[in-house]
């Protein structure tokens, strides 16, 4: 196991400090993933683990620290240029509640291409190729309230991946499945990351889920730890 | 004993885990404990009183549910209270109006004296009045002078005694306005001193301007329009309100309250998921299906009671409102603005009954079951025909009265008020299948259009139920307006000049007189031109006299050229107009007749001795034309040269008075000089609006009754669009999260109400034009459209779906925060 | 279990007689199998031996049960690498890793860093069973998810008692 270092990262994070209200979610968290990698990260609840993915991801900014994506450095961006990079750059998988409820299987898919900018019909069409790689094509024009949970999990992964994205940011994306369905959607994520050569950031609390990654980092008092490097 | 009622398996589910209940769980009703501990553990369901009235006792829960629930039960609850009380409100205001107009009546005819058509002999209890009644910038000022005739004269309502010469008793709105600069120039008209002020017994209502002034001058000679008077409170034979305003009205009333109507019903839905699923947790702990639809009863009807005491407490100071509103003809008194008692009984009775109705309706949607709430998956597609019927039949009504209305038939005027309720009632039922429909087949578009799209296949009734009261509003309102627009037009003959005249001012008076008033009137400050004519009426004489009178007229020849086309006239010239209607009888006057122009009589009985004056033989005969100076026109006109004006014994004349627009007040000013001529002249507006006055209030009351309801339905639809905002707060969350701009969701709200209110626009439209026809048909008027007035509505439909947007704005911001995302 | 580690790490809080060690034992580790004398004796000449601990003292009345062990140098360090080294994941391992988690407490060594050392040996199995399960056939995939359950709980308790490190300290200590 190689110990990553800042350098050649692809995102890379440096003493994040995020405070809700009076509670301290970050505490100098560092983080860093390399292209291609599926990186686990764990830690119990209330740890900050979610936040740090939310920083990572330029959802919410850090209160200090700087995260970097590529070149770029996304603690010194505005909120507009952020969402921009996140339409773009970034794919989403989150435990439940992401499929838009009245836009078909294939709609869904093709929203984030539509959103920079797709023309409908080449977005559909993307979309349905992701649904068949992802084994549930079957279900496109249905809506996601018609569909089991493993395949609308499926659906989100088909959307995350659909753009293309050079992070695909995963929070607890099998925590509502059962043992054989979330492992095939595990599989089903990491094949498809690596066969893109898309990182993943993987914020799961399940260790067999984490077993899909190629290292973990644990967050414990908003600080984040490479397990990499230990032992 | 509850035993016996509750299912058994409520015990088990019953026992509820907090310990103040644990122990009573077992004998108590069980839904009730266990809805506190199922649900949401408050403390508000606690007493589980199964014992005895099982439906008071579910009812009852609902009541507490309303109340009780929590931050977000209290917030539902109000929100429907304030729909609710506004719409009652509202009702309560439409309930009051026919007591309002009956007192203001009752007050009106109080000091009424013109209906005394009996000649009252002069005595000690009479007094002469004379009316003087004039206007100020547009508002009307009603005014009496009066002489009292011995000791006792008749005293009118609001007044103690008769002012003195030269002292006047003013209403208080008169008296302020006279006391203010404003009022500078009435004063100048009013020369009397104020020493009284009229009470409001005297008046119709407080801004009424009203006065009474004493004038020992006043007489009863044959040139004045003094009356004898020795007592009041003689009631005007009430006319018959015309069949086109019974119409007008009952559509007014169609279109304003129908969308309350609609308003309250979504009011009553306000929140309604949640309560959804919180009778959900009722069914987890054993009520079944009825018990929960009586706990919702209970619910909605507690709100609404609640509404009720709301619209009480809106209603009261909107009461006092009305007395202060710039609105000279509907002011009221507070007082008078009291709802019949049978209108009261009926709002208090029915809006709960209505609540109750809808909620269960609305139940009607959904499955509860123990687990969650289950919405039909596909609801039954909307059919068309039965919402064809209202408007079919009310086209039916319509139809057989388009060629004409038979305005004396009490039965016809119903015919045609039933159709026209009947066709915008069946706007409103056709609406949602409209909406339903049109979305169906609504494919593609950029991502905001087809979010909403998407979200409205879903669900249309919603947002169609919340527009539909618009589209009753505004189809109605098209309707009235191209009826008002036509009338309008009908009165308004322009005459294409732009020197046409403002005023005139008529008199008959002494000979010499006119001239003296014309000149006068000619330097007063704001006139630009005046033209007099003078008309008098003239006996045929000789081998014509059979064919009795005649009018003839004196003028110059710039006022004889718009009366009639002629190319030249020079003074010295007479002309001899060739009416178009054909005359039966005995030829008209013609050039070369001799006509008398005594007129026959002096009107006391006895003859003048007759003045024979010759038409010229070389008179041209010419047509008249249209023109701003009366549709009167005599048969003869004669320049000055021709004919002095101060021959025609009985002549009265017109000054007709061009104004110089750039003065303001210009029209005060007139009106002052002729009331210093004699308080008694009045000076008549010549501009068509003055016909068209009331139904520019009625229009303006149109415009505002739209305006509000748009606004209560826009309130509506901003309530169940944050509503559902909020129910998504997750997803909006992770739209946000995969880099959604904030604008591709602001614009799929905006489309969301975009599309249902254009519809409903475009529906409105449609009907409110057809309806328009109609009613024009009906009334006989010449067909036209007011498409600036159309615009200006649907242009209404325009601003609300910008209004919802925006105020939408700031909770959509909040919830695109990424706070939703964190599920710690 | 390495009997002699454990007993080594609680001479390196202080040096003890035979039967004190014996008694620590029994009270931190012993619940359901207290050890024999014969089984202490025989450690503590086998350590000597090895130069991992020395004699201290003896008291006076004599006998072996009077002496008294102390931890040499080369003892703080062979447990310090003890410590630090992951036990290679396998079932049942708790009554070990319990065993070093409260001698760490008791050395006032870094708990924590163990049990996080721990769970990346037992991630980096996990990694290989889940790589292993994904090519193997449907025999290979029980057996691996077999394995894989064990892994996970053993992991969840390793969590467990990571969050609970100050409660455990605070008991040892007492």
């Amino acid at each position: 196991m190689t110990t990553p270092t800042a350098t050649g990262a692809l995102l890379s994070a440096h003493d994040l400090h995020k405070t809700y209200g009076s509670t301290p979610a970050l505490a100098g968290a560092d983080f860093q993933i390399h292209a291609g990698e599926v990186v686990a990260v764990m830690g119990p609840s209330g740890s900050g683990k979610s936040t740090l993915l939310h920083c990572l991801a330029g959802i919410v900014p850090p209160d200090s620290g700087t995260v970097r994506y590529k070149d770029r450095d996304l603690s010194a961006m505005a909120d507009a240029g952020r969402s921009a990079l996140r339409r773009s750059e970034f794919g989403f998988v989150f435990q439940f509640g992401q499929l838009v409820p009245e836009l078909t299987c294939t709609e869904n898919v093709a929203l984030p291409l539509r959103l920079v900018g797709v023309h409908r019909k080449e977005a559909n069409a993307r979309a349905r190729e992701w649904l068949e790689r992802l084994e549930v094509d079957d279900v496109h024009d249905h809506r996601p309230g018609q569909v089991s949970g493993g395949q609308g999990q499926r659906v989100a992964i088909a959307r995350a991946l659909v753009g293309n994205p050079g992070v695909i940011f995963a929070d607890e994306p099998t925590g509502a499945l059962d043992s054989l369905n979330g492992e095939r959607v595990m599989e089903l994520l990491t094949d498809a990351a690596r066969d893109t050569r898309a990182a993943v950031v993987l914020v799961t609390h399940e260790s067999r889920v984490a077993a899909y990654s190629d290292r973990e980092v644990v967050v414990r008092d908003g600080k984040a730890r490479d397990m990499a490097g230990v032992g | 004993m509850t035993g016996t009622r509750t299912p058994p398996r409520v015990r088990t589910g019953a026992a509820p885990p907090d310990g103040a209940d644990g122990s009573r769980g077992g004998d108590g009703g069980g839904h009730g404990g266990g809805g506190s501990g199922g649900s949401r553990g408050s403390r508000g369901s606690r007493g589980s009183r199964g014992s005895g009235g099982g439906w008071l006792a579910d009812l009852a829960m609902g009541a507490r549910f309303a109340v009780g629930g929590g931050r977000e039960g209290w917030t539902r609850t109000a929100l429907t209270a304030l729909g609710v009380g506004l719409g009652v409100a509202v009702l309560l205001l439409a309930a009051s109006v026919p007591h309002m107009m009956a007192a203001r009546e009752a007050r009106s005819d109080a000091r009424n004296t013109m209906g005394i058509d009996e000649m009252v002999p002069k005595s000690d209890r009479s007094a002469l009045f004379a009316d003087v009644s004039t206007q100020f910038r547009g508002d009307g000022v009603d005014g009496q002078v009066v002489r009292p005739e011995g000791a006792h004269p008749p005293v009118p309502p609001g007044l103690d005694a008769l002012p003195a010469n030269g002292e006047m008793a003013a209403s208080p709105a008169l008296r302020k306005l006279l006391e203010s600069d404003e009022g500078e120039l009435l004063r100048e008209r009013l020369p009397y001193r104020i020493t009284g002020t009229i009470a409001d017994e005297g008046l119709t209502g407080p801004t009424e301007l009203l006065f009474y002034a004493g004038d020992e001058n006043l007489d009863d000679g044959p040139f004045t329009s003094a009356m004898r008077v020795d007592r009041f409170e003689e009631p005007a034979e009430a006319p018959p309100l015309q069949p086109e305003l019974v119409i007008l009205l009952i559509v007014i009333c169609v279109v304003l309250l129908l969308p309350v109507a609609a308003f309250i019903a979504a009011a009553v839905r306000f929140g309604g998921e949640r309560r959804d699923r919180r009778l959900a947790a009722l069914r987890l702990v054993g009520a079944d299906t009825r018990m929960t639809h009586r706990v919702a009863a209970g619910e909605a009807a507690t709100g609404a009671l609640l509404g009720l005491l709301v619209g009480g407490a809106v209603f009261l100071p909107m009461r006092q409102l009305i007395g202060v509103v710039e609105s000279q003809r509907f002011t009221a008194f507070p007082t008078d603005v009291t709802p019949g008692a049978g209108f009261l009984a009926l709002i208090l009775l029915g809006v709960p009954a209505c609540a109750v109705a809808v909620s269960l309706l609305a139940l009607r949607g959904v499955v509860i079951e123990p687990l969650g709430v289950v919405r039909r998956s596909s609801p039954p597609r909307r059919r068309l025909w039965w919402r064809l019927v209202p408007t079919v039949v009310g086209l039916a009504l319509l139809l057989p009265r388009l060629n004409g209305f038979d305005s004396v038939s009490t039965a016809a005027t119903y015919q045609v008020a039933g159709g026209i309720v009947l066709v915008l009632v069946g706007v409103t039922a056709m609406l949602p299948w409209l909406v339903e429909a049109a979305v169906r087949r609504l494919r593609g578009g950029a991502v905001p259009f087809q979010l909403a799209v998407r979200r409205l296949q879903l669900d249309s009734g919603t947002a169609a139920r919340a527009v539909s009261g618009i589209t009753v509003a505004v189809a109605g309102a098209i309707a009235l307006q191209m009826l008002f627009t036509s009338v309008e037009q009908d009165q308004t003959e322009d005459t294409g000049r732009s020197d046409r005249a403002d005023l005139m001012v008529s008199t008959q008076y002494e000979l010499g007189a006119p001239a003296q008033l014309s000149r006068k009137l000619a330097e007063t400050k704001g006139v630009a031109s005046t033209l007099d004519v003078t008309t008098g009426y003239v006996e045929l004489t000789g081998k014509q006299a059979e064919a009795g009178g005649e009018n003839i007229a004196v003028a110059g020849c710039t006022a004889i050229t718009r009366i009639v086309r002629t190319d030249s006239c020079r003074n010295g010239d007479t002309f001899v107009v060739d009416l178009p209607a054909k005359r039966i009888g005995p030829d008209p006057v013609r050039a070369g007749s001799v006509v008398d122009l005594t007129g026959g009589d002096d009107g006391e009985g006895g003859k003048h001795r007759p003045d024979h004056w010759t038409v010229p033989e070389d008179a041209p005969t010419v047509r008249s034309r249209p023109s701003e100076l009366g549709n009167f026109v005599p048969r003869v006109l004669a320049t000055p040269g021709a004919l002095s004006e101060k021959r025609l014994a009985n002549g009265t004349t017109e000054t007709y008075v061009t104004l110089d627009r750039d003065v303001p007040d210009a029209a005060e000013h007139v009106r002052n000089t002729a009331a210093a001529f004699d308080p008694t002249m009045y000076v008549s507006k010549l501009e068509s609006q003055q016909a068209s006055d009331e139904f520019t209030s009625i229009k303006r009351g149109l415009y505002l009754g739209a305006v509000g309801v748009l606004l209560l339905i826009g309130a509506s639809m901003v309530v169940s669009t944050l509503e559902q905002l909020r129910e998504r707060k997750r997803l909006l969350s992770v739209l946000v999260a995969f880099g959604t701009r904030r604008s591709t969701l602001a614009w799929s709200v905006l489309w969301q109400t975009a599309v249902p209110v254009l519809l409903g626009m475009a529906l409105a439209a449609v009907t409110g034009l057809g309806l328009g026809v109609v009613l024009l048909r009906i009334t006989e008027q010449p067909l036209s459209v007011d498409w600036r007035g159309l615009g200006g509505m649907t242009g209404l439909g325009g601003v609300l779906i910008l209004l919802v947007t925006l105020v939408s704005m700031p909770v959509l911001w909040r919830l695109m925060r990424p706070d939703g995302l964190r599920t710690e | 279990m390495s009997i002699s580690h454990t007993l080594l790490g609680l001479l390196e809080s202080g040096p003890r007689h035979g039967y004190d060690l014996k008694r620590a034992f029994d009270e931190r580790f012993g619940h359901d199998r207290p050890l024999h004398y014969g089984q202490v004796y025989s450690t503590m000449s086998r350590l000597l031996k090895n130069g991992l601990i020395e004699v201290d003292g003896v008291e006076a009345g004599g006998g072996p049960e009077r002496k008294r062990y102390a931890i040499t140098d080369a003892g703080v360090t062979d447990v310090a690498e003890w410590l630090a080294r992951p036990e290679k994941p396998e079932p049942y391992l708790q009554s070990v890793l319990y065993t070093k988690v409260v001698l760490a407490l008791l050395t006032e060594r870094d708990a924590a860093e163990l049990l996080d050392t721990q769970r990346a040996e037992h991630l980096r199995l996990m990694r290989d069973l889940t790589r292993r399960k994904k090519d193997g056939d449907l025999a290979d995939q029980l057996i691996c998810d077999h394995a894989l359950f064990h892994l996970e709980a053993d992991l969840r308790w390793l969590e467990l008692t990571a969050a609970r490190l100050d409660k455990l300290a605070k008991e040892v200590r007492r």
